[in-house]
């Protein structure tokens, strides 16, 4: 990418994030009846984005090759799930995953 | 009042700086040049998608994914706008404008409780936005300069944002089945949202590969969602909540 291309993701993310935090002000902002359809995505969009976000995260494990090209992700990332059900410490899950993945990776 | 402000803002500046200084080395371990992370952080200010724009960053110019992908990441704001509806429409411009920019995550968990009486709306929810926008560009400039500076091998650390959305989804997970034990969210609503986006995503990375299987994931993701609401039972129980509100 560019430096101009860069610059404009950039303003498209920055665009695209303040259209999702002004819409409900800008919309309903009169007192309409805010629509089923919009409640309903808020309810239940921020599971199915965040999965998403997962997998994209490990898109690039290759589960045909040796230990060592998958093994490191999925234990770290398993390291930072029980973690996080157990601690509930969102800064400690991430630290500890990631501290496992990076001693993984190196052995 | 900022010292009560700092105060309350203290969880938020311990995460924001920690999360934000790894942004900031993700950024720069990507090879991406340091005002990519100021820039992002100061405009887009929203944590999640500033992780998941940095793949994208990397690769050729996506315009229409890196839109639709901010848009999916950022629906939740929709909720939060929603909830702060009444409140912040009582402040005045500016200080509205910018209080609705910033309603990050966080900051929407603490402009959740009231502010104490006599203090001014405006003025309290603007400093503790304020604050943790601060917090945020700052751990994300630490975050820049640190990967200049430091000579150790610090390949793996992107591995940070993996664990970040392996964190949320499980927070979701446990809280989404702490309210369907509780019998306020059904089996069904339960499931669904987190299996649709791990099938939808598989299922596109599986047939069309790591290069455009964001938008086709994306696409099945809204549909599955528009069928749903069709034919679901969410409305039902909607009405049902209202009623008894």
């Amino acid at each position: 990418m560019s430096r101009n291309q860069l610059l404009i993701t950039i303003v498209i993310a920055a665009f695209a994030t303040g259209l999702c935090r002004f819409l409900p002000f800008l919309l309903f902002g009169t007192g309409k009846k805010i629509p089923g359809f919009f409640r309903y995505l808020g309810d239940m969009l921020p599971r199915a984005a965040m999965a998403m976000l997962l997998v994209y995260c490990l898109k690039d494990l290759s589960f045909a090759g040796p230990l060592s090209a998958w093994a490191p992700a999925l234990l770290g990332a398993a390291v930072s799930a029980l973690l996080h059900l157990w601690k509930r410490n969102m800064l400690l899950s991430i630290l500890a995953g990631t501290c496992v993945y990076m001693l993984l990776i190196r052995l | 009042m900022y010292k009560k402000a700092f105060i309350k803002t203290i969880p938020v500046l311990t995460g924001y700086v920690f999360l934000g200084t790894a942004y900031g080395i993700s950024i720069k371990t990507a090879g991406l040049p340091w005002w990519a992370a100021v820039f992002s952080s100061i405009f887009i200010f929203a944590g999640s998608l500033q992780f998941a724009l940095i793949p994208i960053m990397c690769a050729s110019f996506a315009p229409l994914t890196s839109f639709l992908m901010s848009l999916i990441i950022n629906a939740r704001h929709l909720f939060y706008g929603i909830t702060m509806l009444k409140r912040y429409l009582k402040l005045r411009h500016p200080w509205r404008d910018y209080a609705i920019f910033a309603l990050t995550d966080e900051t929407f968990s603490l402009v959740l409780e009231e502010p104490e009486k006599g203090l001014s709306p405006e003025k309290w929810y603007t400093t503790l936005s304020g604050m943790d926008h601060f917090y945020w560009v700052l751990g994300s400039l630490i975050g820049t300069i640190a990967g200049e500076l430091i000579t150790l091998d610090l390949t793996g650390i992107d591995f940070s944002m993996t664990a970040l959305f392996t964190v949320i989804v499980s927070e979701q997970t446990s809280d989404a089945y702490r309210l369907h034990r509780a019998g306020k969210m059904s089996r069904q609503q339960f499931f669904f949202p987190t299996l649709l986006g791990f099938g939808a995503t598989l299922l596109s990375l599986l047939t069309l590969g790591t290069g455009r299987f964001l938008l086709a994931a994306m696409a099945i993701i809204t549909c599955g969602f528009y069928l749903d609401y069709r034919g679901s039972s969410w409305r039902d129980r909607q009405k049902e909540k209202e009623v008894s509100a």
